[in-house]
């Protein structure tokens, strides 16, 4: 029911903002490579479907694949660093500095390592962009417990794992969680932008480019359409594991005023 | 036997670095099993200091921590001490019965006690029915009871308490100070309780350990020896002299 609530508003955005773009495409007629109508682009998504449900399992897979590395092993670091004080001092300053490099710039770099035409430069691509959001939030929500739950904790004479599982992990699980959020939009933009340069040609990436160098900007829509539908569905996905694994949360936030 | 022995302790924080801090200096204290010991001074004078040097969350920079006749390490590792807190620390993600058993399960009982005896517990901080609810639904005052319960639900052979009713508001405060009371002719724990308040403290307690700042030190101990406490108690011109005497001890400390 909340669900379907919290859905309702963006949905009906959606609405409004789409006939407003039809609407006003409408009245102000420019020349069609500016913007193309919603209806047009929706009309190139039928025409081209069955390139358009390729691209997308195409980039799809590079996603999630990048996607769930790149949390294991972003969720792997948080847990060591927090856990191991040498770990911390090697991971942390490596992921700060790995962090600071433009990843994206690296994609014609990671072709030549992995192959042109493979999606594994790509998937790297993905995951070194999941990995530093996921890593820093969840080790911040490991590190920020309340110091009385830890000291209760070992008043009961509870050995280190036993406080990481019963007090760290679940304090960091909204962190996490945000991390997650953010970290699927990101996929998507790093997969997709990766695919310019490289990867299999059937890709949404190199759709877009292709139908962009002919003029054909109402097919480059509907493969940006896919990808945000890529997004949304990933989105969705984190929303109701977030709810699974943290059924307190909400009643927190119906208690407490969040920020 | 003494339920806590303290000789000759001292603590300094970060010693021989720019900020160096004698927490405590010189401090002794023997307390009997069944006592109810309050802990009052000015703030920073190293109450919750040492208090978790007994609870040996903490070890000291000289001296030594006697718990039941052993270290205080070994009371811990033996799961002697029930713990609570100014903030009532209840885990978020547990149900209130399941806060109350967190220590039962690191004790390894079987669910089925485990239930049994959050129930019991739940009973005597008279929260029965919130059994289900998380703590995020509960009231301040219903937050510290819970904690209190879980602290006392393996029936520790001591009780630790810092400043736990000091978020709560007056009302509040004297009705957990009543029932704290209750629990404690029922159960015949020891206690050690950190405070501010100099009525709570003589209300409470059958020694009030009043303490001095820089470094921390006992100031004077005073025999709270006013009997059974009732509904008249905190009227009565006994409990008026004894916290008479206790601001005035205080006051010397501050000088
Ligand atoms: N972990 C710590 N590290 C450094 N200094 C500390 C630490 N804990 C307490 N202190 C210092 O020790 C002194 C006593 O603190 P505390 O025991 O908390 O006092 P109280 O509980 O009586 O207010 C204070 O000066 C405090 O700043
Ligand atoms: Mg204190």
């Amino acid at each position: 029911m909340n669900a379907l609530k919290g859905l309702s508003a963006p949905l009906a955005a959606g609405v409004v903002i789409f006939g407003l773009w039809q609407g006003a495409l409408s009245l102000l007629d420019p020349d069609g490579f500016v913007l193309p109508a919603p209806s047009e682009i929706v009309g190139a998504l039928i025409d081209n479907w069955d390139e358009v449900y390729q691209g997308t399992r195409i980039t799809g897979f590079v996603v999630v694949s990048g996607l769930l590395a790149g949390i294991l092993l972003g969720a792997a670091a948080a847990l060591l660093v927090t856990r191991f004080r040498t770990a911390n001092e090697t991971i942390t300053p490596l992921a700060v500095a790995v962090n600071a490099i433009p990843i994206i710039a690296l994609a014609p770099i990671f072709n030549n390592w992995f192959g042109l035409t493979s999606p594994r430069s790509n998937q790297a691509i993905v995951v070194a962009l999941v990995f530093f959001p996921v890593f820093i939030n969840t080790a911040r929500g490991l590190v920020r417990v309340d110091p009385s739950q830890v000291e209760l904790m070992e008043s009961y004479a509870a050995n280190r794992w036993r406080i990481t599982r019963e007090v760290r992990i679940p304090n960091a699980m909204p962190f996490f969680f945000t991390a997650l959020k953010l970290a699927t939009s990101l996929a998507v933009i790093a997969a997709i932008v990766a695919e310019y340069f490289g990867g299999r040609q059937d890709a949404l990436g190199p759709m877009i480019t292709q139908s962009a160098g002919l003029t054909r900007y109402d097919e480059a829509w509907a493969a940006v359409l896919a990808g945000a539908a890529i997004g949304a569905v990933l989105y969705g996905v984190v929303l109701v594991f977030e709810r699974v694994a943290m059924p307190w949360h909400s009643l927190i936030r119906s208690h407490r005023e969040e920020p | 036997m003494n339920a806590i022995d303290v000789r000759g302790v001292a603590k300094v924080f970060n010693p021989g670095r720019s900020n160096q801090v004698e927490a405590l200096s010189g401090i002794d204290l023997s307390v009997e099993s069944g006592e109810f010991i309050t802990l009052i001074g000015p703030s920073g004078c190293g109450k919750s200091t040492l208090l978790r040097l007994i609870a040996s969350l903490l070890s000291p920079s000289a001296g030594s921590v006697q718990v039941n006749a052993k270290p205080a390490e070994q009371a811990r590792l033996d799961r002697d001490y029930g713990m609570a807190f100014q903030t009532a620390g209840l885990f978020d993600w547990r149900t209130v019965a399941k806060n109350i058993e967190l220590p039962l399960e690191l004790m390894g009982w079987s669910k089925g006690d485990r239930r049994r005896r959050s129930a019991e517990m739940l009973d005597l901080v008279k929260l029965g029915e919130f059994a289900k609810h998380h703590p995020s639904e509960l009231s301040g005052g219903m937050q510290q009871r819970v904690a209190i319960a879980r602290a006392l639900a393996f029936s520790p052979s001591l009780l630790l308490m810092d400043e736990p009713f000091g978020a709560l508001d007056e009302m509040t405060r004297e009705h957990m100070q009543d029932e704290l009371l209750r629990i404690w002719g029922e159960t015949g724990t020891t206690v050690v309780f950190v405070t501010h308040s100099i009525p709570e403290a003589v209300y409470l307690s059958t020694r009030v350990v009043v303490m001095s700042p820089r470094p921390g030190r006992i100031a004077a101990i005073i025999n709270a020896d006013l009997g059974d406490r009732t509904a008249a108690t905190r009227d009565d011109t006994a409990f008026f002299k004894k916290v008479t005497e206790v601001r005035v001890a205080l006051r010397d400390v501050e000088g």
